[in-house]
């Protein structure tokens, strides 16, 4: 049959308008243009200008309309009506929703401002929460980093001054060789698939990913590792040991830039013992070869000594921290074949990888021919790189051992020489900053006073046991115990104790828990379960609830929402302004600081407002300094968009670093510009500085790089920044745990402290794993994320949910063999703490002994506004479960149960979980526990069956535009 | 029953780079997006909310192991349609709804002659009709021909959407009946392949195999360890190799 041809319009108009924004899909914050037709939201594609995404844009990204037109949506303030959990609910006006919010916190904040624990999830405004919470007067802040990067974040700023992903990035284009260690498809997202695009395309590299699971990213590596969880730690430290024996480090790189050379008192028994030799300055001190006496380390031009003891003038005796830290690692319990037992990795493999790092880095060097200037003003000709880099994440972070295993790549690193330099690993401006930066954390007994504000912020960088939040009995200040003996260096916080602790009253009760987009009730607590019961749980003294009154804010109808005593609903991020600022997580790429904007693109059409709006509000109704004027109105009147452009933390640094001045020239310093977002706008709502060629490596040790960082307000000197490859803040715990100095751990502590607290980074087994029974849970348990549904726990998506509707317990075949499962039988997975069931799939891609599902798709029965029979509650399911909150009770039942965290920094240790696995009866295919489903709450919107997005956009009359709403 | 033209001007169609194609879903979902609103609006989505949603979509990404023993591998495999030059799914339509456009070799469906039959679905050996059981048609990938002539989006925006958004850069489109073209010429280079030749239809589309892997000893040009330097074992004049002068 041969027919007329049809007739396509192959130039249809794509939409009315357009405009740019920043994606909220994830943690990514890509540059997205969003197409508008008819005031719809027709189409949204990556804009191709934007430093972090150059025009792609992810599935999620690309799925944001379902996330925008969601019937997940809430729509209104409710006010809870029947008992917490029930779903019972009335709308309110804002008027009553501030009223009561008001209400709550002004007693608070009268009477005892620690008794507000104001926690925020993924959100990426903390530097305004922070600041409220500062002026509001209470410690107990932080938000969702204590169970997400903490153990990157602080083991990468105590060492290097940066970290992996957001402070710093691979050297995309120049490096030969590429380690990825426990990355599954986050954090980032665009930025490394493209990246690894690039590099395996150029074909002359080698990209290794370290993982237990092979998916996604470590799908196309050339190396696969299949490491055992939570050893990557003895994994990297053999590696070292294998570079040291053959002498294959960078001494140059260790002299000029690290405090390799730094005296380090060697008296046994002397407090200061493990400590820098330090000059009547300050400044640390080396042993000059050619002077044969100890001088400033900081000065330019000196020879130091690597090895040996040397005697001061007092008698003191020194060494090199390079030598304490060669003769650990050159030690035999880091050799390979101690390795290989440990992370099941085989000797010959891990003794392979080290020849190739030491091809790369020293066979491989790369010369630029760029000029530039070091610190001391010396000019160099070339750019030298040593092309190996690395990046690590969850499967690093997740672990209580993930401090110091991060702190140990952060040293393979160094002794390569591939920090900052071409090749390499490279800084995100505004890092570097010193190692640690500033500033300390607030909260101590006098700094929390009864309307007051605090006198700074309570997140921060401890450097000793004077700087820590504790009582004078040595007792927590904080809620979540952060800055205590517990977890000295929690940089973000503990947020995951924060409810056990409240509803524990340990170390002392709150009256209002107020959180924002953190999905505690579910996926976002570890114990989900035991959660719900402690936000349920009723003190029988009072008849009220251990946690009082609890505020949530949201714009979805998450599981959390059925749980709070007042919901504020936010907006979809298509709905706002918003601000990726400098002062919090900005969106820099190695090439230059860069921060950007959201605009609302679209208005509500919901009596829903913008968190920060409501946030600034109700600093201004509580009469808070900085969010009110002296005469009772408020500061920022014009909510987040006017705080953004007028606020300024300092004078002439504000929320953004573009377009400041009256004129708009300046950048990173400046007055307030009043046409400043119109500026971003204009400019695809994003500011980018491009630093000039000779200051795009070595920026730890680069003048002009330097220079221009302290005159942005980035760092607080153009003095160089030392990396730390021996970290005297660490030893200076040890030394009280040993006994030494005024401030001493509480004796249950002391123990801890003192294994956990080395200068140099060690590997232990992680912490529950030691406190079980082995043979009884023989499995490891771990999440991936998957790389359409990475951060998927704040989302209900139509489209996402038709790719990962439900998760699955995935083994190895061998290990399922040996289970007698095989694929789609359900099973039962206990841990210490749980038990849960679960369907399986068999894979060859994973290590032996672990199994894996897909992170946070899993969703209770009725939450979300999805159907109760939907596939996220029948099947999916949560291994949070089976993971505590809690360390397990020590066999001699006389310990208390310690957090289940990094024993540093406090972060949530989720990928230290083992369990025990059996398969379950046949019939009833449902996963369990499980819940009643939750009812709907009022206000969300309507759920269509069948979904036509997109007819709208037919031309009129067509017979496809059905229109049956 | 609906004949083919002779010959067409160009062969449009993709090539996906299975060495580089992390399975994220990008180019699942942006061609979802851009389509919804697009040529074939909409794709439609039953039980949105509910159990077993099952929706319209032109390209979907499988993930699968290769089962070899120890060289098992994870491939990412984003399947569409391939714009055969001898689509079955054309030749079987009884109404002439399937057809193959003269100038450029796409493949597409005339929603207004098409009755639901439903035999070019099982025609196609590729699984690449999608069946929109509310509108009663079929649909399918139509490489964007919305995008890829339209004057009112920029020169470097003519080009399927699954392209533009592939992070990883994947995915290329272009003529590949012009051995020329920048995009034969990678198929050429990277030994690029059809899928499933025996059928005879004659896909357009072309993937390219994953490079090999480098995992094994030498595979790099490194020696397989390094060898540990004199005294390692001697405690101090080990450290003798510090000696060297290096100044700050």
């Amino acid at each position: 049959m041969t027919l007329r041809q049809e007739q396509v319009n192959t130039s249809p108009k794509v939409s009315d308008k357009v405009k740019y924004t920043t994606c909220y899909m994830c943690a990514c914050r890509c540059g997205i243009k969003v197409h508008l037709t008819d005031g719809q939201v027709r189409y949204i594609e990556g804009n191709p200008d934007h430093p972090i995404n150059k025009g792609v844009l992810c599935g999620k990204g690309s799925s944001g309309i379902m996330q925008h037109l969601s019937p997940a949506r809430l729509s209104a303030p409710l006010k809870r009506t029947g008992p917490r959990g029930s779903g019972e609910f009335e709308e309110i006006s804002w008027e009553e929703a501030f009223d009561i919010a008001t209400g709550w916190l002004s007693d608070i904040r009268k009477t005892d401002p620690r008794k507000l624990a104001f926690f925020t999830g993924r959100d990426q405004s903390q530097s305004l929460t922070a600041f409220w919470a500062t002026k509001f007067g209470t410690l107990n802040h932080a938000a969702h980093g204590g169970f997400c990067s903490a153990n990157m974040a602080a083991a990468g700023l105590y060492t290097i001054g940066g970290s992996f992903w957001e402070f710093g990035e691979p050297d995309w284009e120049k490096t030969k060789y590429f380690m990825m260690f426990g990355v599954a498809e986050d954090h980032d997202s665009n930025p490394i698939k493209t990246g690894l695009g690039r590099l395996k395309t150029r074909e002359d590299t080698k990209y290794v990913s370290v993982n237990p699971v092979r998916t996604g990213y470590s799908s196309i590596a050339d190396e696969w590792i299949p490491i055992r969880p939570g050893t990557d730690g003895m994994f990297v430290m053999a590696l070292i040991h294998e570079l040291l024996k053959s002498q294959k480090v960078d001494l140059e790189f260790l002299i000029r830039y690290t405090n390799a050379p730094w005296l380090v008192r060697t008296e046994k028994d002397h407090p200061e013992d493990g400590l820098f030799l330090r000059d009547a300055d300050g400044n640390p001190l080396l042993w000059e070869k050619n002077r044969g006496q100890a001088v400033n380390a900081l000065l330019p031009d000196v020879t130091p000594e690597l090895s040996g003891v040397f005697e001061m003038p007092d008698g003191t005796r020194a060494r090199p921290a390079f030598e304490i830290m060669a003769r650990r690692y050159l030690g035999q319990e880091y050799s390979a074949a101690e390795a290989a037992e440990v992370t099941g990795i085989p000797a010959e493999t891990i003794r392979r990888i080290a020849a190739e790092l030491a091809h790369a880095a020293f066979e491989q060097e790369i010369e630029l021919d760029i000029a530039w200037t070091d610190w001391a003003g010396r000019k160099h000709d070339k750019m030298i790189g040593r092309p190996v880099a690395m990046h690590a994440m969850r499967g690093i972070s997740a672990h209580s051992n993930g401090f110091h295993t991060c702190r140990a790549i952060h040293l393979l690193q160094m002794l390569l020489g591939s920090i900052d330099c071409p090749g390499g690993f490279r800084y995100k401006p505004p890092f570097p900053r010193p190692c640690p930066p500033g500033p300390k954390p607030t909260g101590k007994p006098g700094q929390v006073r009864a309307g007051e504000p605090m006198p700074g912020p309570p997140l921060g960088f401890i450097t000793g046991p004077e700087d820590l939040l504790v009582n004078e009995d040595g007792s927590p200040c904080r809620i979540d115990k952060g800055f205590s003996w517990e977890h000295p260096f929690s940089a973000h916080g503990l947020m995951h104790m924060v409810i056990h602790n409240a509803w524990a009253a340990d170390p002392y009760p709150v009256d209002t828990l107020f959180l924002y987009m953190a999905n505690m009730a579910w996926n976002s607590s570890m114990n989900s379960q035991g959660t719900m019961e402690m936000l349920t749980d009723i003190d029988e003294a009072t008849g009220e609830y251990r946690i009082p009154h609890i505020i949530y804010s949201d714009a979805y109808a998450s599981e959390m929402v059925s749980y709070a005593d007042l919901v504020l609903p936010d907006t979809t991020y298509l709905e706002r302004w918003d601000c990726v600022s400098l002062l919090d997580r900005p969106i820099s790429t190695a090439h230059g600081p860069a921060d950007s904007i959201r605009q609302p693109v679209v208005q509500p059409d919901r009596d829903v407002r913008p968190f920060q709006d409501v946030l600034i509000e109700l600093g201004a109704r509580l009469g808070l300094p900085a969010f009110s004027k002296e005469d009772g109105s408020a500061a920022w009147p014009g909510g987040y968009a006017d705080y953004l452009v007028n606020h300024q933390r300092l004078p002439g640094i504000g929320p953004l670093a573009g377009w400041r001045g009256a004129n708009g020239d300046q950048q990173g310093r400046g007055e307030p510009n009043p046409d400043q977002l119109e500026r971003y706008i204009e400019n695809g709502c994003f500011w980018q500085h491009e630093l000039p060629e000779s200051q795009q490596y070595y920026k730890h040790a680069n003048k002009d790089y330097l220079e221009f960082a302290h005159g942005m307000g980035f760092i607080p000197s153009s003095d160089q920044i030392v990396m730390q490859l021996y970290s005297e803040p660490l030893q200076r715990f040890q030394l009280a745990a040993r006994g030494h100095g005024a401030l001493q751990p509480p004796e249950h502590l002391r123990e801890r402290i003192r294994t956990f607290f080395d200068p140099l980074p060690i590997w232990y087994q992680p912490i529950e794993e030691s406190m079980v029974s082995l043979d009884k849970y023989p499995i490891h348990a771990i999440t991936q994320r998957p790389a359409a549904m990475y951060h998927s726990w704040g989302s209900q998506n139509a489209w996402l949910r038709q790719i990962h509707g439900y998760n699955r317990l995935c083994m190895h075949r061998d290990l399922a063999h040996e289970l007698g499962v095989t694929d789609d039988d359900w099973v039962h997975v206990e841990s210490h703490h749980g038990k849960i069931k679960a369907q399986v799939r068999t894979m060859n891609g994973c290590e032996r002994n672990t199994v894996w599902t897909w992170n946070a798709i899993g969703k209770r029965r009725g939450a979300w506004n999805l159907e109760d029979d939907a596939a996220e509650g029948e099947k999916g399911f949560l291994l949070n479960h089976l993971i505590s909150e809690l360390l397990p009770i020590d066999a001699d039942g006389t310990k208390r149960r310690m957090s289940n965290s990094d024993p540093v920094t406090g972060q949530a240790a989720w990928f230290d979980l083992r369990v025990r696995i059996s398969k379950a009866e046949a019939g009833n295919e449902v996963s369990e526990p499980r819940f009643e489903p939750l009812k709907p709450v009022p206000g969300v919107q309507r759920r269509p069956k069948i979904l036509r997005f997109g007819e709208q956009f037919l031309p009129k009359g067509s017979w496809r535009r059905k229109e049956r709403s | 029953m609906t004949s083919l033209p002779k010959t067409t001007g160009k062969k449009l169609g993709l090539v996906t780079d299975l060495d580089i194609c992390v399975g994220c879903h990008a180019c699942a979902v942006s061609c979802k997006e851009w389509n919804a609103g697009g040529h074939s609006a909409p794709l439609t989505d039953t039980n949105a909310y509910g159990k077993d949603p099952s929706g319209v979509w032109f390209n979907r990404v499988h993930v699968y192991e290769t089962d070899d023993g120890e060289n098992t591998r994870t491939v990412n495999f984003p399947r569409s349609c391939l714009h055969c030059e001898q689509p079955a799914c054309v030749t079987v339509c009884p109404t002439g709804a399937s057809y193959k456009r003269e100038e450029d070799g796409i493949v597409l469906v005339d929603a207004e002659k098409c009755i639901g039959c439903k035999l070019c679905s099982w025609a196609c050996p590729y699984g690449a009709r999608e069946y929109d059981a509310d509108d009663g048609v079929m649909k399918k990938c139509t490489l964007c021909i919305d995008r890829i002539y339209n004057e009112n989006l920029e020169e470097s925006e003519r080009q399927p959407a699954c392209v533009i958004a592939c992070p990883a850069r994947a995915r290329h489109f272009g003529d590949l009946g012009d051995p020329d073209s920048n995009i034969s010429r990678l198929v050429e280079r990277r030994g690029g392949y059809a899928l499933m030749p025996e059928t005879g239809y004659q896909p357009v589309n072309r993937y390219l195999p994953p490079r090999a892997r480098k995992d094994q000893a030498g595979d790099t040009g490194t020696a397989d360890h390094l060898d540990a330097a004199e005294n390692v074992d001697s405690g101090h004049s080990f450290f003798n190799w510090l000696d060297k002068a290096l100044s700050r």
